[in-house]
This record gives structure tokens, sequence and C-alpha cells, in this order.
């Protein structure tokens, strides 16, 4: 079973440096896909023992939004928006990934020191979880495609639902439910933001849209 | 009951998308506001039972802030039957930018206008943490739309920090609310309610839930628009439809800040009132600092009253962070709210006789538009805080309990933003007032101002006035209730 758990921490942390690392839009957009994949089946996984329903329930709609869902409207907003396929960093992608492996040492660094809960083989992910974080408010702010920030944002989702896992596995499965929804229509609606942006201004990059400032 | 409160705007919201003529439509949207409001009233008369197993349950704050809501949406709806009338369908002018803009569908918009209401309720109804969490980030995707009426760039752009500052910042609360659970793990069974959390607040660790405190303040304080997180707000009051500004500013906000004053009662019952309180004074201080700065030559008069949102939010912030003063910003949250929702349709019907929010474009509004130019100023009075109006009442009082708690150099400093803000706003409203109307006003026929444009704000304004003369009884007793159950010390 830590088998299992300690072969996803990995792949998910190799996820977020090939996110860091992908020049393509499609590629970043699968490799999110697939690290939603992971933390979907995580719990599963983690849980193999004692399997319930909720879990099963909680599990199937966390990656089938994550792993299907997502991916498929991220790439209809890049369909419509026609050529941008590009990544188009403010921060080149070698620099990237150095920053990528900082951030790991932070994460390793701060996990070490937050007093530890809950069940031992989640807590592996603890730090795996904080990466994940900061990966995502790393591609926010460092990637000029509205795209790209919107991939951001999912990958800090799925830092913060990783750290929820390791810890506070009694948050009832409405509030779960209700998160999962929340999450969909935000991508749902900045995907529908993404097609009006594309309409308006012929690209999707946000270092341009500068109309607005005091 | 509870259900009936979510149900109706729901409902009415879901219908909304799909009624094609206007007339049932708009008709939908004043009546289910005022059946929301009908409800809320009830309430006044006996707390509703909770509901769902304690996961949404009414208390005194949660009212005080669900009837703020409500009455808001209430003038906002009358006032959107008149706005939607004159530019449901139209394709206008842009003038700044000079090019043709289609408005969004009007059934999209009263749809999300409803749906706003139904999400506003569910945040001030949710006990627990992580419904409350539900809720707001629900209402950021039902307000997006909103914001984006007018198709055209500049609504685009804020509709687009709007979305991605807030789902964000928003993101980084719900981390809080993880943090939050770790702080209570050695009593697994709890639920995550204000009201349990506060009961075992002894066996919370510590050093976890201050950690979760500072990531709540950063999440709901982006939402709340306290500076420097404040960075949408502007670009979003300033973009969206007059309506929608006066609903983001009065009720939206209050939302986030009643999920901070849940977080706060927590951490208050644990011990830890003067770490959450100087924060609060802190951020608070530095968004009037902050919104001071901005407000002083401000070239657009909509962002102006955003602005003027931050100043604002800063006070009440202040005013919790000192403590005594909690019924006092609670106060100040009803009377802000009501002056900004008249300030705000205000503009909007300054702005649809101008077309332009450029204030060195907008003279002499009292000689031709006599009856919104007077609400202009009236309202400038009372959200400055001049007596007599309600903000006065209120942000007096705030400046009693920072000096009953000694703290006469934070008074002092407090005092002096607020009156940069009187100055900088009075240069502004001032100049827009008096004088010869300008080119653009010139020719406005005598009797221009809709029914439905006009009654709105003046009865805010009124409700202003009454609130600053007298403080009814029990409105005073609900602050006093709602501070009490938020823990005020």
């Amino acid at each position: 079973m830590t088998f299992w758990v300690e072969s996803l921490v990995i792949l998910v942390v190799l996820s977020n440096l090939r996110v860091l690392g992908a020049s393509r839009l499609s590629a970043c957009i699968q490799t999110v896909a697939f690290q939603g994949a992971l933390l979907g089946l995580l719990p599963v996984l983690a849980n193999l023992d004692a399997l319930s329903t909720r879990l099963l329930l909680q599990a199937g709609a966390s990656t089938f939004l994550k792993a299907a869902v997502f991916p498929w409207l991220l790439g209809r907003a890049l369909r419509q928006a026609g050529l941008q396929r590009e990544v188009e960093p403010f921060v080149g992608f070698t620099a990237s990934l150095a920053a990528g492996i900082l951030f790991l040492g932070a994460a390793l660094w701060l996990g070490a020191r937050l007093p530890q809960a809950g069940p031992e083989e989640l807590r592996r992910l603890v730090p795996t979880a904080l990466f994940t974080i900061f990966v995502g408010l790393f591609v926010i702010v460092s990637r000029r495609q509205a795209v790209t920030q919107v991939l951001g944002y999912l990958i800090l989702e799925n830092g913060i639902y990783a750290f929820g896992m390791a810890f506070a596995e009694h948050q009832p499965l409405l509030v779960e439910l209700g998160i999962l929804l929340d999450v969909f229509m935000g991508v749902f609606v900045m995907g529908i933001t993404l097609f009006h942006i594309h309409r308006e201004f012929d690209h999707l990059d946000t270092d341009r849209l500068t109309a607005l400032k005091d | 009951m509870i259900w009936a409160l979510l149900g109706v705007p729901m409902a009415a919201g879901a219908a909304a998308f799909l009624i094609r003529p206007d007339r049932p439509r708009r008709l939908l949207l004043l009546a289910a506001a005022l059946a929301h409001a009908a409800l809320t009233a009830a309430c006044w008369r006996l707390l509703p039972g909770p509901a769902l197993g304690g996961y949404l349950e009414l208390d005194a704050a949660g009212r005080l802030f669900l009837s703020l809501t409500s009455v808001l949406f209430l003038a906002a709806a009358a006032y959107a039957v008149g706005f939607l009338r004159s530019s449901g369908h139209s394709k206008e002018e842009e003038d700044e930018e000079g090019f043709l803009f289609d408005n969004a569908p009007e059934a999209v918009f009263t749809g999300c206008l409803l749906l706003f209401l139904g999400t506003m309720s569910l945040a001030a109804l949710s006990q627990h943490f992580g419904l409350l969490w539900v809720g707001i980030e629900a209402t950021t995707l039902v307000s997006a739309p909103l914001i984006h009426f007018h198709r055209q760039r500049r609504s685009l752009e804020a509709t687009w920090k709007y979305l991605l500052i807030c789902s964000v910042g928003i993101a980084l609360a719900l981390l809080g609310n993880f943090f939050l659970a770790v702080a209570a793990r050695l009593h697994p069974d709890l639920l995550m309610t204000g009201r349990e959390l506060a009961a075992h607040s002894a066996e919370l660790d510590l050093p976890w839930l201050k950690a979760a405190f500072i990531l709540f303040l950063v999440g709901y304080g982006t939402k709340m628009g306290l500076a420097p997180l404040h960075t949408w707000l502007p670009d979003a009051h300033s973009e969206a439809p007059s309506v929608v500004s006066a609903l983001l500013s009065g009720a939206l906000l209050n939302c986030a800040f009643l999920a901070l004053l849940r977080v706060n009662a927590v951490l208050c019952a644990a011990g830890l009132a003067d770490f959450t309180g100087g924060l609060f004074m802190g951020f608070g201080l530095l968004s009037m600092a902050v919104a001071a700065a901005f407000i002083i030559g401000q070239t657009d008069f909509k962002r102006m009253l955003a602005y003027s949102s931050v100043e604002h939010m800063g006070v009440l912030a202040f005013g919790v962070g000192l403590g005594a003063a909690a019924p006092a910003a609670l106060l100040h949250a009803v009377n802000h709210s009501l002056t900004k929702g008249l300030l705000f349709l205000t503009a909007g019907n300054i702005l649809a006789a101008s077309r332009t929010k450029s204030v060195s474009e907008v003279r002499g509004l009292l000689r031709a538009l006599p009856r919104s130019g007077v609400l202009w100023l009236v309202g400038f009075l009372a959200i400055t805080g001049s007596p007599p109006f309600g903000p006065f009442v209120s942000e007096l009082w705030i400046l009693q309990g920072a000096l009953a708690r000694h703290r006469g150099g934070l008074a002092a400093l407090y005092l002096a933003l607020l009156a940069a803000v009187f100055v900088g706003m009075a240069t502004i409203v001032l100049k827009m007032s008096h004088g010869e109307p300008c080119e653009r006003l010139k020719d406005l026929p005598a009797d221009d101002e809709d029914p439905w444009r006009f009654w709105p704000p003046a009865v805010l304004a009124a409700a202003v006035l009454v609130l600053g003369l007298w403080v009814p009884r029990p409105l005073l007793q609900a602050v006093k209730e709602a501070a009490a159950v938020l823990g005020a010390r």
C-alpha cells in the first residue's frame, strides 16, 4: 500500500516539473489532467482494505472532473482560440525548472517542520501538496497566456486537495462535493471568459490586458 | 424557512434563464426580491431552526447580514427594471474607446442576479466553514457574468481579473479550512461550525489555528477588498453596470467580512484576540491609506466609489480589530451598505445621462439632473461620515472605541485618513455638482428621470438619514446580539 502511495507521490512531483518545463500548451493540459487523475485515485489506493461507497463516489467524481472534463473544457477553449499553442512564459523554461527545484526544497523543509497529524502514509503527501501549491502559484504569475493561468489555478487546487487528503479526512461528503462543483463551475466560467477574450481581442495574452489601471 | 430563503432566489434564477419575453422576467425578478425580503423580515420575528444537521443555521449575525443583502437586493431589483428597460437590448456606443458593443442577453443577466442573491444567502446562512467557503466561491462565479454585462473590452478585462484574483484568493481560504481541521484534529468528530469550534477552543492547536487565520485573512480579505489584496475591486466595481456595482459593494463585500468575523470568533474563543486584533487593525488602516491615496485626484467617479469601498472595508476591519468596537463595526457595515447602494445607483443615473465616467466631463449636475444631483451630494456627505447621516454615528462610535481602549495614536491616524478621503471626494463631487451644466448634460429633457431609477436610491438615502438621526432600538439590539454571537470582547 505504501508502495502505491509513494509511487503516486513521485509521479505528482514529476508532473509538476513537467508543467514547468513544457513549451506546448497541450502538453501542459495533459500533464495537469494526469496529475488530477493521480490525486483522484490516491485516496482509493491508500485505503484499499477499507473502501466505502463514499470514498469511491468522491474519488470517482474528482477523477472524472479533473482528468476528463477540465482538459476537455480547456482543450476546447484552445481550439476556439486557434493559433496560440505556445506557453510564452515571462520566466524561461530553464529558470522555471530551477525555481521548481527551489520550491521542492522549500516544500520538503517546511513539510518536515510542520507538526504531524493524520494517517501515517498520507502524511508523506504534505511536502508534495505544498510543492504543488507553490508550482500552481508560480505558473499563475509567470505565464502570459490566460489558458496557462487557468492551469495554474487547477494545479493550486490540486495541491490544496492533496493537503486536505493528508489531513482533513473528516470533511463531510456534502462539502467535498460542493468544493468540486465550485471548482468545476470556476473552470467553466473561466472557459467562457477565455472565449470572450479571444473573440474580443484576438489573443489570449493577459500581459496585454492593460486598459484598467490607476 | 432556511430552505425557502435559499430556494426562492435559486429557483427564480433558474427560471429566469428560460423565460423569453422581457416583461414576465422582470416581474419575476421583482417578485423574487420581494419574497426574499418578506422571508427575511419574518426571520426577525422568529429565528428559524437549524437545517442540514446544523450546517445551515440563521444566527443573529447571519440575520443581520442576510437582511442587509435582502434590502439592498430589493432596491437593486427595482432599479434593474428601469435599467434593463433602457439598456437591456441596446447597442450602445462605448464612449471611451469609440466602438459598438452588444449587451449580454437580459435573461442571463437576470438569472445570474437572482443566483447571486441565492449564493449570498448561502454565505450568510452557513455555519459550517466548508459550506461557507462553497457559498463565497459560488458568489464569485455567478457574479462574473454580471460584471461582463456590457460586452466590451474593459469589462472583459475586469471580469478576468475578478475571476482569477478572487478564485486564487479563495483557494487559499480553502487551505485555511484544512489548517483549521488540523488545528481541531484532537477532536476528530467536531463539526466544523464556528459555534462548536469555539466551544472546544481549549482543545485546538494554537500554531495551526494562527496559520489558518492568516490564510483566511488573505483569502476572504481578497474578496472583501482589504489592501493590498484589493486590486480586482476598482476594476470590477467601475466596469460593472451600476446595479451590479451596488450589490458587489454593499452586499458581496459584507459576505466575505462575515466569513472573516466567524473565523475571528473561533480565535477569540481560543484566546488569540490580540493576535487577530492586531492583524485586523493593520490591514484596516492600510486599506484606508491606500484608498485615500487613490481617491485624491481620481479621474473616474465610479472608481472613486470603488476606492471608497476599500476605505470602508478598512474602517470595518479597524473597528473589529479594536474588539470593543465590534458592535460599532457591524452598525457601520449596515450604514456603508445602504449608503454605497445609494451612491452607485445614483452614479448609474449620472452615467446614463452623461454617457461618461470621467469626472472632468461632468459639470452642473444640480441643475441638469436636479434629483440625482441632490442624491449624489447627499450620498457624498453620508459616505464621508458627515452628520447627520448614519455613517457619522458608526464612525464616531468606532473612534470612541479606540479612545476608550487608549489607542490614541491609532485613533488620530484613523481620523487623519478619514479627513484625507473627505477632502479627496469633496473636490471631485463638488466640481461635478455645481456650475453650469456641461455640453453632455445641457439638452436633457426637463423631466428625464425614470421613477424606477430615482426611487430606489432615494429610499436608501432616506434610510441613511434616519439612521443618522436615530438608531432604532431593535437594530441596536440586533447589532449587539450579532456582536455577541461573533465573540466581541
